[in-house]
């Protein structure tokens, strides 16, 4: 995977952009009691692409990821998701429509192996049961020799063959982050929820990083929105960046576009627009 | 090199060739214990299915275990069932149970269900004393099963028939369970317990997953709980007090969380520990039963299972680097 860390940055992919968008956020509130943290925030995902989404800390952006991902129900708004209603599907059945996730802390089955780990992202793959996987038929051993072919692949795919029989809760945080990735993909994303991705890593892993989301989107045919404080990941990697702050969005466009925007410059430098 | 599977397969075959062999070594009473330990232990698998693997905290799986032996002494003494059809009619029974228990129980969490579980335990040999039920019940008289006979002409002793129908359905039961746990639906199962959150964006539906696996861990307890009537061929409520769910806890603790094999240690333990106790004073056997789980617990905190593995493991590194 090292072939591909220096790809030049972020130009749109003729074709790929058209059609319904992927991902299509629409007035979205969010309140906790009196506190507004979304305020009407609209934004679409065209398919394909690798989008940002950037705010200073507090500004809303973990609510808005927690709102796709379901943990949170928005006060009002509608989110669509390849033009179905996401906000009435039940939080398990979120991974089966195509949205896959890692998570700002890494949340992996620290008891579990590097390799179970990225099994239980294929659960939704499956559908054998209780007695079946007690009697283990042979359509349940093919289903788990799949399961299996493509774990190891994905596992080949992060370059964590060495880990593969390892405890994930032992591993190294860099590491870990390789596995959730791993898992993510292993749930067959059309759209990958990146949350804070580089945090937590140092120059060359995030260098890495970015090699491996390009060539995950170009391998495995996802869209990919990543939340991010590393600026400089998400400038050169993102072909559109929404940025929020204060619960608003304040700039949507291309990463040049969205550097020169006053209010985001403002945002976070806190200089007088 | 031996992989961890044919490690498995051969202590399974080995512990199966030892298993046969040893009624024909042992006294009677000798015998009858060991078909008692294999109770407790399938009893302890459940549990460990539940607690162990799923991460739901149970203080009161002797309430199945009694429900399972009522049941299964039911059917045979009242309705004159074969315990080969007794048992598992009991079992299922056991898993509705504990599916409609695990359903309201999905709302707490950690010590509070441990506390629901606890009530049940507490309730039920109560209620199987209350006298609407003695009908069926027997009250605080019980219930006395026939002797089971070994079936076909099979040239065995009772309690030798009861031991090798126990180990045959203790092989069973736990490849079964050793099955479950390392497919699709177990990697769920344990997933649940360590990360619930990620285990849902991953596409499992915990209150499905969490209400059937309290309803396996209750039919693999009340399973436990039928053999045992069959077994010892009469129960009473007093049988079954919460003291039962405590040793279970015991057992599994001893054993080992979350490992298969340490269930047949559990309940080694607990089957065999009285004993010790008041063989070395009959005066004071709570005491040195006290002391002695302090001391196994203070020596081996992962569980005997946990222990031995290490050992194995270091053992064979030396071997490896000399």
């Amino acid at each position: 995977m090292n072939g591909i860390a220096q790809q030049p940055a972020a130009v749109i992919p003729v074709g790929v952009a058209e059609g319904t968008p992927l991902l299509d956020v629409r007035n979205v509130v969010v309140r906790f009691g009196g506190i507004v943290a979304l305020q009407d925030i609209s934004f679409t995902i065209p398919r394909g692409l690798i989008v940002g989404l950037i705010g200073p800390n507090g500004a809303g952006k973990t609510t808005l990821f927690n709102c796709l991902s379901r943990l949170y129900q928005p006060t009002s708004g509608e989110i669509f998701f390849d033009g179905h209603s996401l906000l009435s599907v039940p939080r398990h059945k979120i991974a089966a429509l195509g949205l896959g996730r890692t998570f700002q802390n890494v949340a992996l089955f620290d008891n579990m192996t590097v390799e179970d780990n990225v099994l239980v992202g294929g659960h939704i793959q499956g559908t054998s049961g209780f007695l079946a996987n007690a009697f283990k038929p042979p359509y349940v051993r093919r289903e788990e020799a799949a399961l299996r072919a493509r774990a190891g692949e994905l596992i080949d795919f992060m370059n964590l063959g060495a880990y593969r029989r390892h405890r994930a809760g032992g591993l190294p945080f860099p590491i870990r982050k390789r596995v959730e990735l791993a898992r993510a993909l292993m749930t067959r994303p059309r759209l990958l929820l990146l949350d804070e991705p580089a945090a937590g890593l140092n120059h060359e892993e995030v260098e890495n990083l970015k090699g491996q989301i390009h060539s995950l989107r170009d391998h495995y045919d996802v869209t990919v929105l990543l939340v991010e404080h590393h600026m400089n990941l998400v400038m050169s990697i993102s072909h559109k960046i929404v940025a929020i702050d204060f619960g608003r969005k304040i700039a949507d466009g291309t990463p040049d576009e969205v550097r020169r925007e006053p209010k985001v410059i403002q945002a976070y430098l806190g200089l007088e627009a | 090199m031996i992989t961890t599977n044919t490690a498995s397969r051969l202590l399974t075959a080995a512990a199966l060739i030892v298993g046969i062999a040893l009624p024909m070594v042992l006294s009677d009473f000798h015998v009858f214990q060991a078909t008692q330990m294999m109770v407790y232990a399938i009893a302890i698998l459940g549990l460990n299915l539940l607690t162990g693997y799923n991460g739901q905290i149970s203080l009161g799986h002797g309430a199945f275990y009694a429900i399972g032996a009522y049941a299964a002494a039911i059917l045979m003494a009242r309705f004159e069932l074969s315990y080969f059809v007794a048992l598992p009619l009991a079992a299922i029974i056991c898993f509705i149970v504990g599916f409609l228990f695990g359903l309201p129980a999905l709302k707490l969490e950690g010590h509070y269900l441990a506390l629901a579980t606890f009530a049940l335990a507490l309730a039920v040999p109560q209620l199987l004393k209350y006298p609407a039920f003695e009908h069926w019940t027997g009250g605080v008289q019980g219930i006395f099963v026939n002797k089971p006979e070994a079936p076909f002409g099979i040239p065995l002793s009772t309690d030798h028939w009861l031991y090798y129908f126990t180990l045959a359905v203790t092989l069973l039961v736990f490849v079964l369970a050793s099955n479950l746990l390392h497919g699709r639906v177990g990697r769920a199962i344990t997933a649940i317990r360590d990360q619930p959150v990620a285990a849902e964006a991953m596409g499992i539906n915990i209150a499905l997953y969490k209400a059937t696996t309290f309803g396996v861990s209750a039919l693999y307890t009340g399973l436990a709980g039928g053999l045992s009537a069959i077994v010892i061929q009469f129960i009473a409520p007093d049988s079954f007090t919460m003291f039962l769910s405590i040793f279970l806890l015991v057992g599994l603790v001893i054993g080992g969380v979350g490992s298969i094999p340490g269930a047949f240690l559990g309940a080694a333990f607990i089957v065999i520990t009285p004993n010790i106790a008041s063989d070395i004073s009959k005066a004071a056997t709570g005491a040195v039963y006290g002391l002695l789980l302090i001391t196994f617990v203070y020596l081996v905190p992962n569980g005997a299972w946990g222990a031995l593995t290490v050992g194995w493991k270091r053992l064979a590194g030396m071997t490896r680097r000399s």
